[in-house]
């Protein structure tokens, strides 16, 4: 019962990470991945979004406090982000990334700035979201184990 | 939708510039002022001017007139005067004459005939019978002349002395002019002598010296008063000789003969025979001495006019003596009164046209100030108008921002350990934030359309996915009002179509999520199909039934429904199955006919459906109905107050709507419903296309079910073309059916080899003709041979409802009857989820999966395939996919490792590059890898293999681009530097297959 209850509740975090629109196709993709030969793909391939995103965040952010702006630079890092981000299928990241970079074309540097606090709050919440249905599912496959 | 908000801020901008622009260039045409608005200020100026030269202008004309007329005046006074001048001359002459010849005469008769042939009484009597003569003078008299010394002689020859003029005997003198012969007329100056008059003295002096006729000055005449002169002509007794001298002449003379002339009353004859003489009045001066005039004539003052004189000279014949005619008018000269009115009609005509001028000027200049007043008015709204709609834009965008923070949080916050109560808070806040930001996007949208900076996307979508999914999301709802909800398409709408997905599904939300709110029973019904097909159905009478009379048998038990989706009535009969079934059955010919049938119109670039939402729910007042489209408008202030929202969405809709090139409309009847119905226009999509996009923008639906037959039992048979919609798209041949028992029967009687057309996999029934408790038997007997175990298939039984309560799905869970329940409203995927569960192939599709990955595993397994991104993850995922297929993947995190990697010779079997990479991007690293095979192909036909020999002997390794845009410029572009093809990234398996087939022969 207590296996139904975890199972459920990580389905029902999923579904709920779907409708509120973190997270869209690529991830089933990546679920679907994930087989016997790689148990951990899902987690493999998150936990590479974070160390890449960390990196590339930390990156962003350095770039944009800078004077001047290098736009073509700060293009480039985002281009990487929102190609992690759509691989993994973060949707919302992905979105307000192309935001971003639409700010770096039009050389907006205070909406570059704005779209980039947005990024990282929605960045932040889905790697939290993520964390726990991680969590849930690995606690679900440890009980279904047992 | 944040990128193009970032747009329209942009474009605000630009706009707030284009504006300012705007302004500067409209007031630059107001300093266009004409000429009268120009010297506004010079108008009154203008009228004083115009005023003062008019004014001038007429006396000008008056003094002209005047002057004329003065100049008449004195022409006609000078001719008058002249002419009378003449006359008076004329008329003295001659009777100077005639004293001449009388003077000849005289000394003709008396003098050279001795003795005299003339005495006093012979005189007398000729004078009076040639008076006529001389009708000027008052008569004539002779006088000798006497010296002194011959006095005594004369006065005893004729017997009396000679007296002076006052009548006495004259005193002694050297010479005497005694009157001898005298006209009766003047017989008193007998024997008087001339010479003792001073005039007279002169006169006969004179005379006598210059032999011609002198005149005295004039002097009151004896006997008259009147005035009057004395003619006198010497008399000589011999003949003169040719140039006498004076002395001569004294010493000839014998006598003189002299008249009177009486000029007052010869004048005053003489004016009485002429015209006018009323007009001037006439004075004849003596002016022999030129200080002292004497009149002659006339009173010396006279009223009259003094101001016009005219004088005339008058020559009487004697040359010491002047006299002169003075004429003037007796009255003064009339006020010009022609000039006079004349001038004032000029005048005042002028000043009129000059005032009409004026006002028309100061008229001209108002309105003028008006319309720039307007003008400036009118930009000036405009501009606030934009800057609202810049407003509006903006702040909704700042405002978004934090919403989606705090939304984000208190998501987070759900997550957390949380009391109920917290949740419910929470939970609370979440919905409030959510209706915040939706109505904050429709506000933006709206500021956006009125801004003009809405654009439509022009990307293939699928329709019918999006109407699934708009459904979808108001399933929940309409489930718990107990309202059925429904979509159709028509099978002539293709099934891709080029437009703006989001912004259809915008629409079609606005309108439904309408429908929903204001529908509390009966249906909403969307129904989808081509504009061209909507043609009125004449004779819908004619076909009865569907499919040839498959529910003919069955009796209509509630024949007081209406026949629309749920039975109740709807506000546009167009929907009611009468016209509906004409589309259906027109499809189905069509469909059964030939599916690769060439409909006309395919070949055009653009498709035009039509679109309607019909609900039954409280419909819109016939009073609200014309302002419903309008912005922040209900119906009226209660339904706001009942249903919420903002009266913003259907606005939106018309100006999208409008966007797409379409037209809304509705048709609603209050308590019956509201039909909204609307046409678009989309582009059809190019096969090429088509097949790319496909896939990667709709869910796929299962084709597990292809080839299924299903029998769906509903008497309601608009419902019942819904539901076979669904399914054909499933692939399911779907036949309806009017009740259980029939479908059941054929079933039985399929099972016993009757060879009945179909054979049904499924069943599917609606709910409420379950309950109405008609399947009878049914249910038994098909749990009875379910539970004998029939060899032949049995067809499996779903219930469809719209809610259901857990007792009712107990209870037929319990019966046996339903293998499951399809809840509405329907969805294919939701069809395809529930039929994989019942038919127990929920794992057909996994299969159908797997044997596409069989054939992927096949084609890929074993080979070795480089994957070049630069990006980690991006990496790492399609080494995960690839290797899934069982092929060695190696990566390059940099087009320069690709390189250095592909070095021939190498053993890879493929390559998939990303495109845009830093450093080297896809399309350079291709080209250089492709310039490296060339060369080394070179080489090896160089080394003497026959160019034809092998393909394989070429170098030539598979370069799929990953891209995650699919644009087919991209495509284009990848071709162009050598690729081979392209996957979207990230992957999927049916892009991947067709991709990788092309180069991997199994």
């Amino acid at each position: 019962m207590d296996r139904n209850r975890l199972q459920h509740q990580a389905a029902s975090m999923r579904r709920s990470l779907f409708d509120q629109g973190y997270l869209d196709e690529p991830f089933i993709q990546l679920e679907e991945l994930q087989d016997d030969a790689s148990p951990n793909f899902v987690q493999e391939i998150v936990t590479l979004f974070y160390t890449d995103s960390a990196r590339l965040i930390q990156n962003i952010e350095h770039a944009l406090n800078s004077r001047p702006i290098d736009f073509d630079k700060l293009d480039d890092y985002m281009h990487q982000f929102k190609g992690s981000s759509s691989s993994i299928g973060a949707k919302m990241v992905t979105n307000e990334c192309t935001v971003f970079r639409e700010y770096c074309s039009a050389e907006n540097a205070e909406g570059c700035i704005r779209s980039f606090q947005q990024v990282k709050q929605d960045y932040a919440i889905l790697r939290r979201k993520l964390e726990v249905y991680l969590q849930m599912v690995r606690q679900a496959a440890v009980s279904q184990k047992a | 939708m944040g990128l193009k908000l970032q747009q329209s801020q942009h474009q605000h901008q630009q706009q707030h510039h284009s504006v300012a622009v705007k302004v500067n260039e409209q007031t630059g045409t107001k300093r266009g002022y004409t000429f009268i608005q120009a010297n506004r200020a010079w108008l009154p100026k203008f009228l004083l001017l115009w005023v003062m030269v008019m004014a001038f202008l007429s006396t000008w004309i008056y003094k002209k007139m005047d002057a004329d007329i003065k100049v008449r005046r004195k022409e006609v006074l000078s001719s008058m005067c002249d002419e009378r001048a003449r006359m008076l001359q004329d008329q003295f002459s001659v009777s100077v004459n005639h004293v001449h010849a009388l003077a000849i005469l005289i000394s003709t008769f008396h003098y050279y005939k001795n003795p005299s042939a003339i005495d006093q009484e012979t005189f007398a009597e000729y004078t009076a019978r040639t008076a006529f003569e001389r009708p000027l003078l008052s008569g004539v008299a002779y006088a000798e002349r006497v010296v002194h010394s011959e006095r005594g002689q004369f006065e005893r020859q004729h017997g009396w002395t000679i007296k002076t003029m006052q009548r006495e005997p004259s005193p002694v003198r050297d010479e005497y002019a005694p009157v001898i012969l005298s006209q009766e007329t003047v017989s008193y100056i007998e024997s008087l002598d001339m010479m003792s008059g001073e005039e007279d003295r002169e006169n006969i002096l004179r005379a006598r010296a210059t032999g011609k006729a002198v005149l005295t000055s004039p002097f009151r005449l004896l006997g008259s008063h009147h005035l009057g002169v004395v003619l006198t002509f010497p008399v000589y007794k011999s003949k003169l000789p040719t140039r006498p001298t004076v002395e001569e002449r004294i010493e000839a003379t014998a006598g003189y003969l002299g008249g009177a002339f009486d000029v007052e009353s010869l004048v005053e004859n003489l004016l009485g025979q002429l015209a006018g003489k009323q007009a001037i009045l006439v004075n004849v001066y003596d002016i022999t001495n030129s200080s002292d005039y004497l009149i002659m004539y006339g009173h010396q003052n006279q009223d009259g006019d003094l101001a016009l004189l005219y004088e005339s000279k008058l020559d009487f014949g004697d040359p010491f003596r002047k006299h002169t005619m003075i004429c003037r008018y007796q009255q003064k000269a009339p006020t010009p009164w022609t000039a006079l009115t004349t001038a004032f009609l000029f005048f005042v005509i002028c000043l009129l046209v000059g005032y009409i001028l004026y006002g028309a000027a100061i008229h001209i200049v108002k309105v003028e100030d008006d319309f720039h007043e307007m003008q400036e008015l009118k930009v000036r709204a405009e501009a606030a108008d934009v800057a609202k709609s810049q407003f509006l834009a903006t702040v909704s965008h700042e405002i978004r921002t934090p919403m989606n923070g705090i939304l984000g949080m208190l998501a987070l916050l759900l997550d957390t350990d949380l009391s109920s109560t917290q949740r419910d808070y929470a939970q609370t806040a979440q919905v409030c934030g959510k209706a915040l930001i939706a109505l904050i996007n429709e506000v933006l949208d709206r500021a956006k359309i009125e801004a003009g900076k809405l654009e439509m996307e022009t990307v293939p979508f699928d329709l019918r996915s999006i109407l699934d999914d708009v459904l979808s999301l108001f399933s929940e709802k309409s489930r718990n009002k107990g309202v059925e909800l429904a979509v159709f398409v028509s099978d002539k709408v293709p099934e891709m179509v080029m437009g703006d997905p989001g912004r259809f599904r915008q629409i079609i939300t606005n309108l439904v999520g309408n429908s929903v709110k204001f529908t509390e029973r009966g249906h909403i019904f969307v129904k989808v199909h081509l504009a061209e097909n909507t043609k009125p159905v004449v004779d819908a009478k004619v076909e009865t039934c569907l499919n040839g009379g498959s529910d003919g048998g069955v009796p209509i038990s509630d024949a007081h429904q209406f026949k629309t989706l749920s039975g109740y009535e709807a506000a546009d009969e167009r929907n009611s199955w009468d016209s509906f079934k004409h589309l259906v059955s027109y499809e189905e010919s069509r469909y059964d006919a030939s599916i690769n049938m060439t409909v006309p119109g395919e070949t055009s670039q653009s498709v035009t459906l039509m679109v309607s939402v019909e609900d039954t729910g409280i419909g819109i007042p016939l009073i609200a109905q014309d302002r419903v489209f309008m912005p922040f408008m209900q119906a009226d202030s209660s339904t706001s107050r009942n249903y919420g929202g903002t009266g913003i969405g259907l606005s939106i809709t018309k100006c999208l709507v409008e966007l797409m090139g379409g037209h809304i409309s509705f048709v609603s009847r209050p308590q019956v419903g509201s039909t909204f119905t609307f046409t678009a226009d989309f582009g059809r999509c190019k096969k090429a296309s088509f097949n790319d996009t496909k896939k990667s923008n709709t869910e796929d639906l299962p084709s597990s079910f292809r080839g299924l037959k299903a029998i769906v039992v509903d008497r309601k048979p608009v419902r019942a073309a819904v539901t076979r919609y669904h399914l054909k798209r499933l692939g399911i041949l779907p036949e309806v059916s009017g009740s259980v028992m029939i479908s059941a029967s054929a079933c039985g009687k399929n099972g016993s080899s009757c060879g009945s057309k179909i054979q049904p996999d499924i069943i599917l029934v609606e709910k409420d003709l379950w309950l109405s408790g008609e399947d009878g038997g049914l249910s038994s007997r098909m749990l009875d041979w379910k539970q004998n175990g029939h060899t032949f298939k049995l067809p499996k039984m779903i219930l469809l409802a719209t809610n259901i309560t857990n007792v009712e799905l107990e209870k037929a869970k319990a019966a046996g009857f339903v293998d499951t329940v399809i809840m509405k409203p329907m969805r294919a995927s939701m069809v395809a989820a529930c039929l994989q569960q019942v038919l127990g192939i929920g794992n057909k599709k996994q299969v159908g999966k797997d044997a596409q990955n069989g054939s992927l595993r096949s084609l890929l397994c074993g080979k070795k395939i480089l994957v070049v991104d630069d990006n980690m993850v991006n990496r790492r995922v399609a080494a995960g996919a690839l290797k899934k297929f069982g092929a060695a993947v190696e990566c390059a995190e940099s087009g320069k490792v690709a390189l250095k990697l592909l070095q021939i010779p190498h053993s890879f079997d493929a390559c998939f590059m990303d495109i845009q990479m830093p450093e080297m991007d896809g399309f350079e690293a291709t080209r250089q890898i492709r310039m490296m095979e060339s060369q080394a192909n070179e080489q090896m036909n160089g080394g003497g293999i026959d160019k034809g020999f092998a393909r394989n002997g070429e170098w030539h390794v598979p370069i799929l681009a990953m891209t995650a845009d699919v644009i087919h410029a991209t495509y284009d572009e990848c071709l162009k530097c050598g690729m081979d093809g392209y996957v979207s990234k990230p992957f999927e398996e049916e892009n991947l297959y067709q991709a990788v087939t092309k180069f991997f022969k199994v």
